[in-house]
């Protein structure tokens, strides 16, 4: 396993201030903190080459744990490896075997164009001036950057930001990404090429990919299995289709008929979702499918008929907006 | 091969972004150049004062030692707690955390640029003087400039390595800069600044020899004006504090490091 974390957890303290003038006035007396848990007891293991999409609400506890899988943060209990290292350490090798892109955080000098941000990148990693040549010419070829790496940082795009910052993280060839909101902002066409872009480097070099995102079409797009940390514990680890059918175990019907029909003709048939003149759709347990639409296709002149898993976002999305875990 | 984890070619490319950065700014750089212009000001208060024969510097010596003050202080500024403060509240600080470099070396390195880009106002500056002050022209001999230079790196060493103590500390306030402030009081009055170290009574003068601040403008500045110093003890009292500051500076941002939080990354 190139990822291993036991146990996980990470406790911050931080300052407990009441609003108002009274509130500023008790907190510079008599300064109250409390302790918030950010990760409580993460394990779990992640192969060579795996692309895993790790899913949660804002303030889940995905960038803390991103944070200490990468070195960044100590800690405060369990264990954790990555690439053969304990990250906390930051051990040089251990450092040049990873990278961390945060969405709008970026390492490129702002006044400068990205070539020189890389031209440093390579002198600090140590690559040999034409591996890094060849590296940076391949790497922009697949993030179709061209005249944008001359120009100065300031005056590109954010699409454009992320292309060259997503460059600069890659150039030392790490064997494992951390990306955290990689697509962040950017427009679809974007996105879309990010994430092909992503597809193919760890086709190419058989990386290690950890992301986060709040881009459903992100995970789906790149990741087979899924971490979905909520309240900073672990709820699922698995297939994400696994993890819909654990969300709703209902499958979605949607029915189109020849004629009207009113709401109670579908009593016993699953749970009416929406009835719009004939255009029906109900949620129905899987293991009552098959009875179902027997009985629909008996009962009813059926024009269409469409069986389908929720859509993983709105699934998702509603679970993140109620708190529902 | 590396050395405190730098190599020639990390050297190069690390000033050349940096001095392609700073010259980007070259307007403002001009700007903090003039602001420093305090040493004149000074000379000009000493000139008309009947204090200035309790100096030791007669004539056209006073004259050259606040040009020589100014510029060791043009070539030791340190501003590496703002840089840094910025830098870790807003999360930059995390993607220099993780690579194999520390993150100081990228901060000596835009300090060295700056210096470079203020290098031709400070000239700029110097010789304006000598248009207006001819009387205090003069050629220093080489081995003093030799000296003053090695003696202004020392200097830019020792009150890079007091700031970024200071810097350290924001991994536990996040306002750490505060205290830089506090700091530059004594700097203002003991360095040699506002006047030469001359000018106090002996034994505040002998107190003030056992802190950092008279080495960091009075001792420098006194080499390139020509003037009589003690270099055994100069240079030594420079090294020591540079061997003193740099563990504790390297301890505490090691400590630091483990605090992290990553403030707003």
């Amino acid at each position: 396993m190139v990822i291993t974390a036991e146990g996980l957890s990470k406790t911050y303290r931080v300052a407990d201030k009441q609003p108002g003038f009274v509130g500023t006035l008790q907190h510079f007396l008599r300064r109250r903190t409390r302790d918030v848990s950010a990760v409580q007891d993460v394990s779990f293991a992640i192969a060579p080459g795996e692309m895993v999409g790790f899913l949660g609400a804002n303030g889940a506890g995905k960038t803390t744990t991103l944070k200490m899988l990468c070195g960044l943060i100590h800690p405060s209990a369990g264990r954790v490896s990555v690439a053969g290292h304990q990250p906390q350490r930051r051990h040089p090798d251990f450092l040049r075997r990873i990278t961390l892109v945060m969405g709008q955080k970026q390492q490129l000098l702002w006044d400068l164009p990205p070539l020189d941000s890389l031209r440093v990148n390579a002198a600090v990693y140590g690559i040999p001036d034409g591996v890094a040549s060849r590296r940076i010419r391949e790497l922009a070829d697949l993030l179709e950057l061209g005249a944008e790496l001359t120009r100065p940082v300031r005056k590109l795009s954010l699409g454009q930001r992320m292309k060259a910052e997503l460059l600069a993280a890659l150039l030392h060839e790490p064997q494992v990404l951390f990306l955290d909101e990689p697509t962040l902002g950017l427009d679809v066409n974007a996105q879309s090429r990010v994430r092909q872009f992503l597809a193919d480097y760890n086709r190419r070099t058989g990386a290690t990919v950890l992301l986060t995102s709040h881009y459903m079409a992100d995970i789906t797009a790149l990741c087979p299995r899924v971490l979905l940390i909520h309240q900073g514990q672990l709820f699922h680890d698995g297939p994400l289709n696994r993890l819909v059918s654990r969300l709703a175990p209902e499958r979605l019907v949607r029915l189109e008929l020849e004629q009207p029909v009113p709401a109670e003709a579908f009593a016993g048939l699953g749970q009416l979702d929406s009835l719009e003149t004939c255009a029906v759709n109900l949620r129905v347990a899987p293991d009552q499918l098959t009875t179902v639409v027997a009985q629909l296709l008996d009962r009813f002149d059926v024009r269409d008929l469409e069986i389908s898993d929720p859509p993983v976002d709105q699934l998702i999305g509603a679970l993140f907006h109620q708190g529902r875990l | 091969m590396r050395v405190f984890g730098l190599n020639g070619r990390i050297i190069r490319a690390l000033l050349g972004s940096q001095y392609a950065t700073m010259l980007e700014y070259r307007a403002e750089i001009a700007l903090w150049a003039l602001s420093g212009l305090l040493p004149f000001i000074m000379l000009s208060l000493w000139s008309g004062s009947a204090a200035r024969a309790d100096l030791g510097l007669d004539g056209a010596a006073l004259d050259r030692y606040f040009l020589s003050a100014f510029l060791v202080r043009q070539f030791s500024v340190v501003w590496v707690v703002y840089a840094f403060e910025e830098d870790a509240l807003l999360g930059r600080l995390s993607p220099y955390l993780l690579q194999p470099l520390h993150p100081l070396w990228r901060y000596v390195a835009a300090h060295l640029g700056e210096q470079l880009t203020r290098l031709p106002f400070a000239v700029a500056i110097a010789a304006a003087f000598f248009v207006i002050q001819p009387q205090a022209f003069w050629i220093p001999s080489i081995g003093d400039v030799l000296l003053a230079w090695a003696a202004t790196w020392m200097a830019f060493a020792i009150a890079f390595l007091l700031q970024s103590l200071i810097a350290a500390l924001c991994f536990w306030s996040e306002k750490a800069s505060a205290l830089e402030r506090l700091l530059f009081i004594p700097f203002l009055f003991l360095s040699g600044l506002l006047a030469p170290l001359t000018a106090f009574p002996p034994a505040t003068r002998h107190a003030v020899q056992w802190t950092p601040f008279p080495y960091l403008i009075d001792f420098p500045a006194r080499l390139l004006a020509g003037e009589s110093v003690n270099l055994a003890a100069g240079f030594g009292a420079q090294l020591a504090w540079v061997l003193l500051l740099l563990p504790v500076v390297l301890w505490l941002w090691r400590a630091g490091v483990r605090r992290y939080s990553a403030m707003g990354a």
